[in-house]
């Protein structure tokens, strides 16, 4: 089976630091795939790269079989790529719905005709004169909207109306993964989805990603080796830019590279130890 | 060969000494940029104090030039020092949208008082120099010549060894790199900043008082024009880039000084605006600069204020609306009632600048341009092709929102302050244009005999009818805006505000959105020019200035950015309710720029919230 995304020799210089250096990866259709290593390896410059916010100075990124280097954000979005934000990017004076509608934006077509030339004027009219069609589209998300949030218990369904900025910081890195669900990725890109949650909070995502996985191909950046080792088909472990290890979770837990990565030293305790 | 070449030895020299005058501004905005990455949009207010601390000096105590020097420097500084203190210091912990406003409101403020204090009218600054000219070549250097070039380069050494060799010089240049890490080892980044105001205001004054010695002319509004080129000559030189801000600055003085050479005075401003776009599409960074930088990660929207929008019951609103449709029959004064209809299409004016301003977040200055477009092009259809009002009126609304989408398109891709100064130069643009384009828009003469507001032949003329087709159109466009907002373009375009970078991740196509917004704002902005085109019969380039767009902001942040109600609300405030009472018709302007600062302070997401 031809891999879903690939990426090969992917580089990217800021000024004399290499922040990603010649990566090459495959991700196969439904797996998840982590990204670990640590504080400034270049994972989510990664994550910039492949989503389009950022260039790459050499290399390619194949999304199914198509070439998708350099791309804008808003055509790789429109090919299928959710991600949520490392800090955290929810637009903070829509409400919780809004956030979760505006991650269904690609897939308004009722709304959004794709006529040449007159195409934003055609939106336009469609939007104050709002059709059947239209009318149906919006209801139609509204609820797939409410259903994606249920995903999350009482944490955000009880919030729909309120603005996103009145929320915690862990929901809103909840709402992050509601808006990105809603695109129907064919890609999600999850970077540290579990930062500054508690362990309660933690092992709450880690069931949430637990049911993703299956139905969407995931790549995840997480510094929380535990949930990485559950969770992962394959864990990728970068350094400086560069992949020093690749391979099924345990197996990469177990490789002296890795450790020394993480510890600086190999005389000191085991990865689970110092993850947990 | 040498006759021949003389007018352009004068040309250069009359462009550096322009391009040193731009550099004692430029130089002090990048300062302040670099510290505190904020366009401060009062610093030609403070040039234009400078010129008439020196007037008064010289007029009431006759000071020699050196102690006038120093007079201006001291009064600009200790005025720097207060706008840091008492506008921008509190709102350090404010979305960045706030210290833009004040600086904004500040300008108005000091430009209002000035007024107030010296008239509007112009006075002779007299030249404390000998008036000998050295004869070279075919050309000639005058003492002022030299003397400005001679303070360019004095200032710029001095600033070089501050910046160099002092403990204040390091802290400013460690609070520009990174002002947290520099707090954090314990630099005072509240006396950087002081510093960098006085300093900046000081160069600034003397700019002023220079300029106003150069042309023996100085008025309350000469601050407006010169500190829009200082902000453009950084940008050419790259914003907060101290010597880029010299280079620009000089590059600036001699493209206007050769390009009215060649193309005639009326042109003069209109070079730095083009060069302004050019630069801001082809090198947003600056022409010294290299690379891409990728914006950081905000938390959630920091540029607008959070808040939530305050619920008016619609029923409130119809009751309302039925009211102010009944009005006439209780007021039958003619004057009142076309007042308060020129009073609902500034409404109207306003609720097309919240939609680009609020729901979108590009704060516009150029929205008196779109007026501008929207009168002359009903006014021009009535008057050379005599179509009927009503049809003339909606396709100045299109072809605003065309002509209007299509000149702001460059601002687009830019963020933040830089939409602010990139429309404010896209509204001079418009007015340059109407006063260079001769053939088609009659040039400085402005277009009279503009036919009144008419149906079906009939014409109506009566104060009356002014007022019910002005909030006929204020509720139909309202409405409109209103639909627009709740449906699905509403929240793409809140999305865009909150944080750009996350909305283009989602599919979100930035220019086609923004094109939507401004194409709309331009629709409602053109409408209310052509109305008011018809209303007054005459209009020319003066009748729609940048005051204009500053009331309209002034509106929109009173009743809350993207909030319809809320820009409805602020026009009634801020014209009809003045225009009604006659409120102190001189100091208007002056109220307006202390609402405004007033309400950036205390209650910054407006009377009825963001929306």
């Amino acid at each position: 089976m031809a891999p879903i995304l690939q990426l090969d020799g992917l580089t990217r210089r800021f000024g004399g630091v290499t922040a990603v250096d010649a990566l090459s990866l495959i991700v196969n259709e439904g797996e998840l795939v982590s990204i670990i290593g640590p504080n400034g390896a270049g994972k989510t410059t990664v994550f910039n790269l492949v989503t389009g916010l950022d260039a790459p100075d050499a290399g390619t990124v194949t999304f199914a079989g198509r070439d998708v280097t350099g791309l804008p954000p808003e055509q790789i979005a429109a090919l299928g790529f959710a991600r949520t934000f490392q800090h955290g990017r929810v637009f903070g004076n829509l409400s919780v719905l809004d956030n979760v509608l505006v991650g269904a934006h690609t897939r308004l077509s009722a709304v959004r005709p794709q006529w040449p030339v007159i195409g934003p004027v055609g939106e336009l009219a469609l939007a104050l004169v709002r059709p059947g069609s239209v009318k149906a589209e919006e209801a139609a998300l509204r609820a797939e909207a409410m259903d994606i949030l249920a995903l999350f218990g009482e944490r955000l369904t009880p919030r729909v109306n309120n603005p996103a900025f009145s929320l915690s910081y862990a929901n809103r890195r909840r709402l992050e993964i509601a808006r990105a669900l809603a695109l129907e990725p064919r890609v999600l890109f999850l970077d540290e989805p579990t930062a500054g949650m508690n362990p309660t909070e933690t092992a709450e995502m880690l069931e949430i990603i637990r049911g993703l996985k299956g139905q969407f191909t995931i790549l995840l950046i997480e510094h929380k080796l535990d949930l990485v080792m559950q969770l992962s088909d394959r864990v990728i472990v970068m350094e400086d830019g560069a992949k020093i290890a690749e391979g099924l979770p345990q197996a990469v837990a177990a490789d002296p590279a890795v450790i020394a990565a993480y510890l600086g030293s190999r005389e000191v305790g085991t990865i689970h130890e110092d993850a947990s | 060969m040498t006759s021949s070449l003389g007018p352009w030895f004068d040309y250069t020299v009359n462009g550096l000494v322009v391009g040193n005058i731009y550099a004692l501004l430029a130089v002090g905005l990048a300062l302040i940029y670099g510290v505190s990455h904020l366009i401060n949009f009062a610093h030609g207010s403070v040039y234009m104090a400078g010129a008439y601390i020196g007037w008064l000096c010289i007029t009431y105590l006759g000071t020699p030039l050196p102690v006038t020097l120093a007079a201006v420097v001291v009064g600009c500084g200790i005025i720097g020092l207060l706008i840091e203190r008492v506008a921008l210091r509190p709102l350090q912990s404010a979305p960045r949208i706030a210290p833009l406003l004040a600086t904004i409101g500040v300008g108005l403020v000091l430009d209002q008082v000035a007024q107030l204090l010296f008239t509007p009218d112009p006075r002779g600054l007299p030249l404390q120099l000998p008036a000998w000219r050295i004869q070279i070549g075919g050309g000639t250097i005058g003492a002022l010549d030299l003397l400005i070039a001679g303070i360019g380069l004095f200032s710029a050494l001095l600033l070089y060894v501050f910046l160099r060799f002092t403990k204040l010089g390091w802290a400013v240049r460690a609070t520009a790199l990174d002002r947290d890490a520099a707090q954090q080892c314990g630099v005072d980044v509240n006396r950087v900043n002081s510093t960098v105001f006085a300093i900046a205001a000081a160069l600034g004054g003397v700019s002023g008082f220079l300029v106003g010695m150069y042309y023996n002319s100085i008025d309350p509004n000469m601050g407006f024009q010169a500190g829009l080129k200082g902000i453009i000559a950084q940008m050419i030189g790259g914003m907060g880039n101290v010597p880029g801000a010299i280079a620009g600055s000089l590059l600036l003085g001699l493209t206007e000084s050769y390009g009215i050479a060649v193309f005639g005075t009326s042109y003069r401003n209109l070079f730095a605006f083009v060069v302004m776009l050019l630069v801001l599409v082809l090198k947003p960074n600056g022409i010294f600069s290299r690379g891409r930088a990728l914006p950081a990660e905000p938390l959630t929207g920091t540029f607008i204020a959070p808040s939530a929008p305050v619920r008016v019951p619609p029923m409130l609103v119809a009751a309302l609306a039925i009211i102010a449709l009944a009005l006439p029959l209780v007021v039958r004064n003619g004057y009142v009632l076309q007042t308060l209809g020129i009073g609902w299409l500034y409404a109207v004016l306003a609720i097309s600048l919240t939609l680009v301003a609020g729901t979108a977040g590009m704060i516009s200055l150029g929205q008196a341009g779109l007026l501008a477009i929207g009168a002359y092009a009903s006014g021009l259809l009535a008057i050379n092709l005599h179509w009927p009002i009503a049809a003339t009126v909606v396709a100045a609304g299109f072809i605003t929102a065309i002509l209007g989408t299509l000149i702001i398109f460059p601002a687009f891709r830019l963020r933040g302050h830089y939409v602010t100064i990139a429309t404010l130069g896209v509204g001079e643009i418009v007015t340059l244009t109407i006063l260079n384009w001769d053939s088609l828009t009659r040039g400085p003469v402005g277009l009279s005999g503009i036919p009144p507001l008419s149906a079906f032949g009939r014409p109506l003329i009566s104060g009356t009818w002014i007022y019910e087709i002005a909030l006929g159109a204020l509720i139909i466009l309202a409405l409109t805006q209103w639909r627009l907002l709740s449906s699905h373009l509403g929240r793409t375009l809140r999305a865009i505000r909150d944080d750009d970078v996350a909305a283009r991740s989602y599919g979100i196509a930035l220019d086609r959105y923004k094109g939507l917004a401004f194409a709309v704002a331009g629709f409602t902005a053109g409408i209310a020019g052509a109305l008011m085109a018809h209303i007054f019969s005459y209009v020319n380039h003066e009748t729609f200035t940048s005051q204009a767009s500053l009331l309209a902001l002034t509106m929109v942040i009173l009743g809350g950015l993207g909030n319809v109600a809320g820009a409805i609300l602020g026009a009634v405030a801020l014209v009809s309710l003045p225009e009604l009472f006659r409120a102190a018709a001189d100091y208007r302007m002056l109220i307006y720029g202390i609402v405004l600062l007033l309400l950036i302070r205390f209650r910054p997401q407006g009377l009825l919230g963001t929306v």
